[in-house]
C-alpha cells in the first residue's frame, strides 16, 4: 500500500453558525505540504473541530475555501477521511466487513476489496480478529478497526478529531505512535485536532495553536524530532515544555485566563 | 457395562437434561399439558352432565379424533391455504406501506410532526370497524379481508420502523458519508441492517394483530379459510370440527411467531438479548 499525500491550502476560512451570532473562527489561513503531520491545538470551543469538519467536507465554511492539491473541497470524499473521537463501528459487521465498508460503496471488485482489507487489518495488527464481531473487541482494538477502515481507502489526508481521547493511557500512546509511523511509511498527510500537548509532540511535524474568540491561528511551532519518539526522551520533553509555554502565552494573549484543565 | 461407564452415563444424561434448550422444551410441554388436561377435564364433565351433553364434542378427545379426519379430507389444508394467502397479502401490503413510511418518519422530523397525530388517530380505530367501508369499496370478499388485515397490521410495522430509526446512532451516517456512501448505500448498508431487529419485531406484532383480525374477517361472505371453517362448523353443529380448526389456528400462529422470533434472533446485532 502506497499513498501520496496532498498539499492542504486553507484560504480565509471563516465559520459562523446561523443559530449563533458570534463567529466560531475568523479568516484562518494555513498551508501544509504533502506528507506533513499537522496538529491543531486549542481550548474547547475555539473552532478546531469545526475546522476539521470543513476540511473533511462534512460542513461548509461561511467564507473562504479549502483546497487539496489545488482542488476545492465541496463535500466528503474517500480521498480525505476523518476518524472521530469514538470509533462508530457498525455493530452488525465483523472487523473485515467494517474495514471494507468504504470500499463496498465504490466500484471495487470483491477480490480487490479482500486484498486491501487484509492489508489494512495487517497494518493495524488485528489479523487474529478479522472474523470477529466488533462488539467483542476492546476500545483500543475498536479504534484500530476505525483506523484500518480509514487507511483502506488509501486517503491522501487522514483527519483525526481527538481520536484517542476516550482510550486508556497505554493504548493511546501505542496508537499515537502507530498512526504516525503508518502515515510516514505510506506518505499521507495527517491533520490531528487535540488539546493534548503530548499527543501533538508525539504525532506531529508541526503544531499550530488556535485561540481566542472568534478563534484564529495565533502561533505555530515545528516539532522537529527524530522518530521513533519517546515521551521520556529529553528532546521530546523539552519540546513539550516549549509548546506548553507557547500555548499558554497564546491563550493568555488572545483569550484571557487559561483553564489549566484544558491542557493535559 | 462397567461401573465407571454406568456413572458416566448417568452423569451424561443429567447434563443433557440440564441443557437450557431441553429445559425450555420441558417447560413448554408442561405448560401445554396443563391446558390439555384442563380441556380434557372440562370435556369429561360436559359429556357426563345431562344438561350439557349435547356439547360433548367440544371436548379434547372428539377434537383429537376430528383432526386426522379433517386432514384426510383436505379441509384443514385448504382452509390454511386460503387463510394464509389472505394473511400473506395483507401483511405484504402492510410491510410495503409501513416500512418506507416508518423510515420517512424516522428520518424526517417534519414528516414525523405532520403525520404523528393523524396516524395515532387512525391507529386507534378498531380494524374491524372498517368492514362496512371495505365491503363497499372492494368488489370481492377476499379484497375486503386483505384490506382489513393490512389496516390492522400496518401500524406496528410503521411505528416499530420509525422507533428503530430514531435509535440509530447519527454518527453512523456521518461515517458512511465520510467513506463515500450514496443515498442507496445509506438505505441498504446502514439503515436496513441497523433497524432489521425493530422491523422484524414490528412484523411479529403485526402478525399477531393480523391473525386476530383474520378469523372474524373470514366470517364475512367468503367460503374458504379458517374463519369460514369455524363458522361453517358452528352452523352445522359439528363442534369437534370447530375446535379442531381453533387448535389449527393456535398451532399455526405459534409456528409463525416462533419463526419470527428465530428470525429476530438471527438478525439482531444487539448484545445481551433479542
Amino acid at each position: 500500500m502506497s499513498i501520496r499525500g496532498t498539499e492542504i491550502r486553507i484560504e480565509g476560512l471563516s465559520q459562523r453558525y446561523p443559530s449563533r451570532k458570534e463567529v466560531t473562527f475568523n479568516r484562518v489561513d494555513l498551508t501544509s505540504p504533502p506528507g506533513e503531520a499537522l496538529a491543531i491545538i486549542g481550548r474547547s470551543g475555539c473552532g478546531k473541530s469545526t475546522l476539521l469538519h470543513i476540511l473533511a467536507g462534512l460542513t461548509r465554511g461561511t467564507e473562504g475555501r479549502v483546497l487539496l492539491n489545488g482542488v476545492e473541497v465541496t463535500g466528503p470524499s474517500p480521498r480525505w477521511v476523518m476518524m472521530f473521537q469514538a470509533p462508530h463501528l457498525f455493530p452488525w459487521m465483523t472487523v473485515s466487513q467494517n474495514v471494507g465498508v468504504g470500499l463496498s460503496f465504490g466500484r471495487w471488485s470483491k477480490k480487490e476489496i479482500e486484498e486491501r482489507v487484509t492489508e489494512a487489518i495487517r497494518l493495524v495488527e488485528l489479523q487474529d480478529f478479522a472474523g470477529s464481531n466488533v462488539q467483542d473487541l476492546s476500545g483500543g482494538q475498536q479504534q484500530r478497526v476505525a483506523l484500518a477502515r480509514s487507511l483502506v481507502m488509501e486517503p491522501e489526508l487522514l483527519l483525526l478529531d481527538e481520536p484517542f481521547s476516550a482510550l486508556d493511557a497505554f493504548t493511546r500512546a501505542s496508537l499515537q505512535k502507530d498512526v504516525r509511523s503508518i502515515a510516514k511509511r505510506l506518505g499521507f498527510n495527517i491533520v490531528i485536532v487535540t488539546h493534548d500537548i503530548d499527543e501533538a509532540v508525539i504525532m506531529a511535524d508541526r503544531a499550530v495553536i488556535m485561540a481566542g474568540s472568534p478563534g484564529s491561528i495565533v502561533h505555530e511551532l515545528d516539532v522537529d524530532l527524530a522518530d521513533p519518539r519517546d515521551r521520556q526522551d529529553p528532546a521530546v520533553q523539552a519540546l513539550r515544555a516549549r509548546l506548553m509555554s507557547t500555548f499558554q502565552e497564546a491563550a493568555y494573549s488572545k483569550g484571557g485566563a487559561l483553564a489549566t484543565e484544558a491542557v493535559q | 457395562m462397567s461401573t465407571t461407564a454406568a456413572i458416566a452415563g448417568v452423569g451424561g444424561a443429567a447434563g443433557w437434561i440440564k441443557h437450557p434448550a431441553v429445559r425450555r422444551l420441558g417447560w413448554a410441554i408442561g405448560g401445554l399439558s396443563i391446558i390439555f388436561l384442563l380441556w380434557g377435564i372440562g370435556g369429561y364433565y360436559i359429556a357426563n352432565n345431562p344438561s350439557t351433553q349435547s356439547f360433548a364434542s367440544f371436548g379434547l378427545v372428539p377434537t383429537l379424533e376430528a383432526i386426522p379426519l379433517l386432514w384426510a379430507e383436505g379441509k384443514i389444508q385448504s382452509a390454511i391455504l386460503a387463510s394464509s394467502s389472505r394473511l400473506g397479502g395483507g401483511l405484504l401490503i402492510a410491510i410495503a406501506i409501513g416500512l418506507p413510511v416508518g423510515i420517512l418518519m424516522g428520518r424526517s422530523k417534519r414528516f414525523r410532526d405532520l403525520s404523528n397525530s393523524p396516524f395515532q388517530l387512525l391507529r386507534m380505530i378498531s380494524p374491524l370497524s372498517w368492514t362496512p367501508l371495505a365491503v363497499f369499496v372492494f368488489a370481492t370478499w377476499d379484497g375486503s379481508i386483505v384490506f382489513l388485515i393490512a389496516v390492522a397490521s400496518v401500524w406496528p410495522v410503521m411505528f416499530s420502523t420509525a422507533a428503530g430509526l430514531a435509535k440509530v446512532d447519527p454518527a453512523w451516517f456521518k461515517v458512511a458519508r465520510n467513506l463515500g456512501a450514496k443515498r442507496l448505500h445509506m438505505l441498504t448498508r446502514i439503515i436496513m441492517p441497523a433497524i432489521t431487529f425493530d422491523v422484524l419485531s414490528g412484523i411479529r406484532l403485526a402478525l399477531g394483530v393480523a391473525w386476530i383480525v383474520l378469523v372474524p374477517a373470514e366470517y364475512l361472505g367468503v367460503t374458504s379459510g379458517l374463519g369460514y371453517a369455524i363458522q361453517d362448523a358452528r352452523q352445522t353443529l359439528s363442534y369437534n370440527h370447530l375446535t379442531a380448526m381453533v387448535v389449527t389456528i393456535g398451532v399455526i400462529g405459534y409456528f409463525l411467531d416462533t419463526t419470527l422470533v428465530m428470525l429476530i434472533k438471527r438478525f439482531s446485532w444487539h448484545r445481551g438479548g433479542n
